[in-house]
């Protein structure tokens, strides 16, 4: 099991290794000058010069990127081209209100699809039928529109909720929890429906399998046997789509912050676009790459836990 | 050929298209495409065309969904956006599929360091934020989109390869693919014939939710303000104008998602019923006429027979442990067909009783019908199955359940998909003495020794602490013998218990049963294909053809003389009996669906003693010597040729 | 002694990658005279399928020689193996050998296009053997669906016949059907022995069958072939211990003569099985 997750650590550095090195790639692919790019028509050659300096445009792109990962191991992720603060500042400030909603949206999404899904596949019939359609629906709305529709009717028309902005937690925790709501039904509305389909599926598929009819054999109830050996033997196939989920979620918080206006890492990322701000996106890249190394260890130890064939591995 | 041409010869769109969800799909598909790509021709308004004295109006017949701000007509907005929106979805669709497929392909057909190396770079590809890293592209490349919608076509690459991958894997490992290699099909056409439309319907439904997925990301962008510039429409954009005049003009929220959402939609039905058309002639039908393949139409679909059709059955013994009686066995909507009918044998104590016959002939279904087991829509619809004097067939589940594995236990013909994975196999043998009674942890424990140690485990506490996957197969059928010894039942239902095995452990798991018999009296009823089976354990046996019972007699009897044609020609067709320079005796033809089943003899039409009458009336049950045969011929079954002694 | 049409010189094969790559079969050798069978019998795990698929160039070689007609095609694998069609298969699972989209009569034209024949010339061959193994002109419009195991059966071995091979390998090719259409399929193998001369390996786990079926007899254990001989002599006086454990588990038909074997086996009783 240790090694196990030894190894899957020492996966990882690859992983964030080629995802940034990607983005100094492109930059390095991009037909014309960055600098000229991010200053805009208006700037003089001077300006343009100084900032191919600052963020090393001059030198070989592999060059710039050792300098640059030298620099983020110790902690500096430069500096934002638009606010002249460092990158690591901002990324910091803004973690806890992402954290808050892609943890939300994972866990009440994980909770309701697994159960809906239960419910689903030992009900069969009409409960099937049904969780195939909400599936499709669930994939189908935009979660933007989705977004924007809630603010309209639930904080808007009904006033139940504040329709944008974010508390911290430290400040209030009810406050936090009230802002928390929306977007994270906006966000977990796909996840339910998805984690649902994929447990209705898994769960059907060990349910027909031969060592339930010896279980039944046994004397065991449907309940027992459901519980104590469906579940966990459908435990991989349901774990994996909740891991599939938080990747997909991480995206989908660039959306939902902009439609809630929650100061999060999305938000940011959008900010920086249009601005070309280099530095923040690689930050904001390299934060949710660790975010995403982080859930897929959970997931890989939860398969070792899950099934003894993994572990042995 | 007694099976009609399946509908494989009608093409997949004719399938598509008779589907109700397939053919509503493909319309609003449809409809929504050329809609938009047409726009100029039928929008009513120019999408440009500004009205401020228009703005903001609810849908009216002049604008059938109101205006926008600078009053604008909605509709001709949502058509003429339409181009760039599923323009972009189609972008994305295309590099998605043009560079994942033929990698998955070749990942999964070559397999070894190909197919390992391109699995490394999906675990890498899956674990990227698509949406940051199509945001640092937009930030580089400005107002070139395209180039974020290749981006993202490529970041939903892995999670394409996985899929596809999986399914190449799949039909590799099919035989008609060796047997092509085998007639040197070229590899060209291997691929084209054999290997791509077997994994196509996997492509579509991909294909279908990569389009979907890019239609959501890329009007997502759109409505963050990255996709065509301010004037023009695009559906993205026009959800953000939406948004800003929501309270004015709702319609305008609800139009722009919706047009979004139900092309979504429209794109996933479409893309499963597809799917499900390209599959349907490639689905494992006509396999064994098994009980799970109930067919509707065909030749006289034969009701369940009355009971008095089948004539006096011979009365069961007085001490008899299990006495089934009439029992019939229906699978399939409303009445149900027939598949096991009107069966009647017993075991009696310390007896083990044989149940012969061919595939389809119904001898696990009356195995699984004993035990409440049945499968699907399987039920006991006549009859009764006697046990310790109460009838089983007319119990409540949970009656049922407190007989399984106290009274009756089971062991099936795979042992090892018959224990549960994720468990060790000492754990699962103890939770089962403990749900029996109600001991301790520790003394479950000591019983499941006990218990390893009588099916002749040599180190029973080591065995306690496999999991499945350590064990062999002969190993895991005797965890599974010792499992259904937990109960201490008096009864073992044991289906198929060897045939999963190699023929040296045969022999030890059979000695393990007979001599389970000797030494504790328990009965058991062995479901059996295999003569020899038959021949070195069972005291008795029970042949059955085409659900129903044929005969029954003492195993000495039944060999040296059998009374019923079927009998009688199974025994002779086995090659144990006949010399290598001679033919096998054979029984012409082969065993018909249940559907099929006349209320006559059933064996008639391939049976050389057949006379007009078997073929007349119903051949009931009768009593021959010490035998029941269903045979008005039984006098005049000539025997099988002896063996020749020893080898 | 007329020369072998199939030789098999110290074979082996090793199966799996990097570290879980092993050795499966160790130098297996044996002949196959014209319109002789060789039986090859063993345990799961014992190889004999892994040297079917060695023969018919599914799997490659390590080592050893496999003379076809007197060409040793070892080296090549399915996609350059010479002559038209001088090796067929037979496989055991009637469902999944034959590609459920395609129509009998293009399943049947596959093993011939490397003979490069006319469309009529292959319809007429198709038809001609259809009618060999039993089968009527019909099926060759339908899709193998519509067919039962034994049919399907049939229809495999018409595809192995239609490019007149001179070796068929049949792999378990009767286990998956039922005693009375075994006996039906095996009856119609011999039956084209004789009138065509072909050579079966004949590969089963069913002793009766194969010595029904086998001229020769060749005992595989843990990859190696333990013992071989005329079909009779090594079922009746094996030398190996492996083979006389083998042929004293096989169950006899015959309650008495098993009760007999019975006897013999508690006398000599074998120890616990694989772990």
């Amino acid at each position: 099991m240790v090694r196990l997750i030894l190894r899957r650590l020492a996966w990882s550095v690859p992983l964030l290794v080629v995802a940034t090195m990607l983005a100094f790639l492109i930059v390095d692919l991009i037909p014309g000058d960055p600098a000229r790019v991010i200053l805009g028509p208006t700037a003089t050659a001077e300006q343009v010069e100084a900032l191919r300096v600052s963020l090393g445009l001059d030198r070989p792109w592999f060059v710039q990127y050792l300098a640059w990962l030298g620099d983020a191991l110790r902690g500096d992720l430069g500096t934002s081209v638009i606010s002249k603060t460092p990158v690591i500042d901002q990324l910091n400030a803004r973690l806890p209100a992402t954290l808050s909603i892609v943890v939300g949206a994972t866990v009440v999404s994980a909770v309701l699809g697994v159960a809906l899904g239960v419910f689903s596949a030992v009900r069969g019939g009409w409960a099937g039928r049904a969780a195939d359609v909400f599936a499709m629906l669930g994939f189908a709305i935009p979660n933007y529109w989705l977004g924007l529709v809630l603010v309209a009717v639930v904080a808007v028309q009904l006033r139940w909720l504040p329709a944008t902005g974010y508390t911290p937690l430290t400040e209030s925790p009810w406050e936090w929890l009230k802002a928390l709501i929306l977007p994270v039904i906006t966000l977990a509305v796909g996840g339910v429906t998805m984690i649902a389909k994929n447990t209705r599926e898994a769960l059907r598929d060990v349910l027909a399998r031969d060592f339930i009819d010896s279980l039944r054999a046994d004397g065991w109830s449907e309940s027992r046997i459901l519980v104590r050996h469906a579940l966990r033997n459908a435990g991989i196939p349901i774990v994996t789509a909740i891991g599939v989920f938080f990747v997909g979620v991480l995206g989908g918080t660039v959306l939902v912050e902009s439609v809630f206006a929650i100061p999060g890492l999305g938000g940011l990322a959008v900010a920086a676009t249009p601005a070309h701000d280099l530095p923040v996106l690689l930050g904001v890249t390299v934060y949710f790459c660790t975010l995403v190394v982080i859930v897929n260890l959970l997931v890989d130890v939860t398969y070792g836990v899950l099934n003894p064939k993994v572990r042995a591995a | 050929m007694t099976a009609p041409d399946r509908p494989a010869a009608r093409g997949p769109l004719r399938r598509v298209l008779s589907d109700p969800i397939g053919l509503s799909a493909a319309l609003v598909l449809t409809a929504i495409v050329v809609a938009c790509l047409g726009a100029t021709l039928w929008a009513p308004y120019d999408p440009l065309a500004t009205d401020l004295t228009a703005s903001l109006q609810g849908p009216s017949s002049a604008h059938l969904l109101g205006t926008d701000q600078l009053g604008r007509d909605v509709l001709s907005r949502l058509l003429h956006g339409g181009q760039p929106s599923l323009l972009a979805a189609a972008c994305v669709m295309a590099a998605a599929l043009v560079v994942g497929v033929p990698v998955a392909m070749a990942a999964g057909y070559h397999g070894g360091w190909l197919d390992a190396l391109v699995s490394r770079v999906v675990d890498l590809g899956m674990a990227l934020p698509a949406m940051i890293i199509v945001l640092l592209v937009l930030a580089l490349f400005g107002d070139q989109l395209i180039f974020s919608y290749l981006a993202l076509g490529l970041l939903l690459v892995p999670a394409l390869v996985r899929i596809v991958r999986s399914a190449t894997v799949a039909v590799r490992g099919e035989l008609f693919i060796d047997a092509a290699k085998v007639s040197r099909v070229p590899l060209p056409l291997l691929v084209a014939r054999h290997i791509f439309p077997r994994i196509l319907g996997t492509v579509v439904v991909q294909a279908s939710i990569i389009a979907s997925i890019g239609l959501l990301f890329t009007t997502g962008l759109a409505y963050l303000g990255f996709g065509v510039t301010a004037p023009e429409p695009s559906w993205g954009t026009m959800v953000a104008e939406a948004s800003s005049v929501m309270r004015q003009n709702p319609t305008m929220l609800w139009a722009t998602g919706g047009l979004i959402g139900v092309t979504v939609l429209a794109l996933g039905s479409l893309g499963e019923v597809v799917r499900d058309a390209l599959v349907e002639r490639w689905a494992p039908a006509a396999s064994s006429p098994g009980p799970r393949r109930p067919r509707t139409s065909g030749v006289a679909s034969r009701p369940v027979s009355p009971r008095a059709a089948t004539g006096p059955a011979p009365r069961p013994r007085d001490d008899a442990v299990l006495a089934v009686g009439s029992m019939t066995v229906a699978y399939g909507p409303g009445e149900g067909t027939a598949v096991v009918d009107a069966v009647s044998f017993d075991v009696g104590p310390g007896e083990i009783v044989g149940l012969v016959g061919e595939s389809g002939c119904g001898k696990s279904t009356v195995a699984r019908a004993v035990l409440g087991l049945l499968r699907g829509s399987g039920r006991i619809t006549g009859g009764s199955v006697g046990f310790a004097g109460e009838d089983l067939a007319a119990m409540s589940r949970r009656e049922l359940r407190a007989l399984r594995g106290t009274g009756i236990a089971f062991v099936s013909q795979e042992p090892m998909v018959a224990l549960d994975p994720t468990r060790r196999v000492g754990d699962t043998v103890a939770e089962a003495v403990r749900l029996h009674t109600g001991c301790s942890r520790a003394q479950a424990r000591a019983r499941t020794e006990e218990l390893f140690a009588r099916v002749r485990f040599a180190d029973p506490a080591r065995v306690c602490g496999l999991y499945p996957h350590e064990i062999s197969g002969g190993m895991a059928q005797r965890v599974a013998i010792a499992r259904a010894l937990a109960g201490g039942p008096r009864l073992l239902v044991a289906d198929e218990p060897t045939t999963a095995l190699d023929v040296t452990v045969q022999l030890e798991i059979l000695t393990l049963l007979r001599d389970l018999r000797d030494q504790t009296g328990l009965s058991i009823l062995l479901v059996t294909h295999d003569w020899g089976v038959v021949a070195d354990l069972c005291d008795r046996a029970v042949v059955m053809y085409a659900g129903q019972v044929v005969e029954t007699a003492p195993t000495d009897r039944l060999f040296t003389a059998p009374r019923h044609p079927y009998t009688a020609g199974l025994l002779g067709a086995n090659p144990s009996l006949a010399d290598r320079g001679e033919r096998l005796r054979t029984i012409p033809g082969s065993v018909p669906p249940p559907a099929d089943w006349p209320a006559t003899c059933r064996f008639a039409d391939r049976c050389a003693l057949a006379t007009d009458q078997c073929r007349a009336t119903p051949v009931p049950l009768a009593a021959v010597d010490a035998h029941a045969s269903r045979c008005l011929h039984a006098d005049r079954v000539a025997a099988p040729r002896p063996t020749e002694p020893a080898r | 002694m007329t020369a072998p049409v199939l030789e098999v010189r110290g074979l082996e094969v090793a199966l799996g990658h990097r570290r879980a790559r092993r050795t499966v079969l160790h130098d297996v050798s044996f002949v196959i005279e014209p319109g002789a069978t060789l039986g090859l019998v063993g345990e799961s795990g014992s190889g004999k399928t892994t040297t079917g698929r060695a023969i018919a160039g599914l799997v490659r070689p390590a080592s050893g020689s496999i003379l076809l007609d007197g060409h040793d095609v070892s080296r090549e694998r399915w996609w350059r193996r010479p002559g038209g069609g001088t090796l067929q298969v037979v496989f055991q699972d009637p469902y999944s050998s034959m590609n459920p989209a395609l129509r009998v009569e293009d399943i049947l034209r596959e093993p011939l296009r490397t003979l490069r024949l006319p469309r009529a010339e292959a319809r007429r061959r198709s038809e001609e053997m259809l009618a060999r193994v039993g089968l009527p002109v019909a099926a060759l419009d339908r899709y193998v669906a519509a067919f039962s195991g034994g049919q399907r059966q049939r229809l495999a071995i018409a595809r192995a016949l239609v490019s007149r091979p001179r070796v068929i390998v049949c792999d378990e090719a009767v286990s998956a059907l039922d005693l009375s259409v075994q006996a039906q399929v095996l009856n119609l193998l011999k039956d084209l022995q004789e009138e065509l001369g072909i050579a079966y390996l004949f590969i089963g786990h069913n002793l009766d069958v194969v010595e029904f079926m086998s001229h020769r007899i060749a005992v595989l254990y843990e990859g190696r072939v333990v013992e071989s001989g005329d079909a009779a002599e090594v079922l009746r006086r094996p030398t190996h211990a492996y083979t006389r454990r083998l042929v004293s588990a096989i169950l006899s038909p015959d309650p008495r003569e098993q009760a007999r074997r019975r006897a013999l086996v508690t006398a000599t009783p074998t120890q616990e099985g694989p772990s």
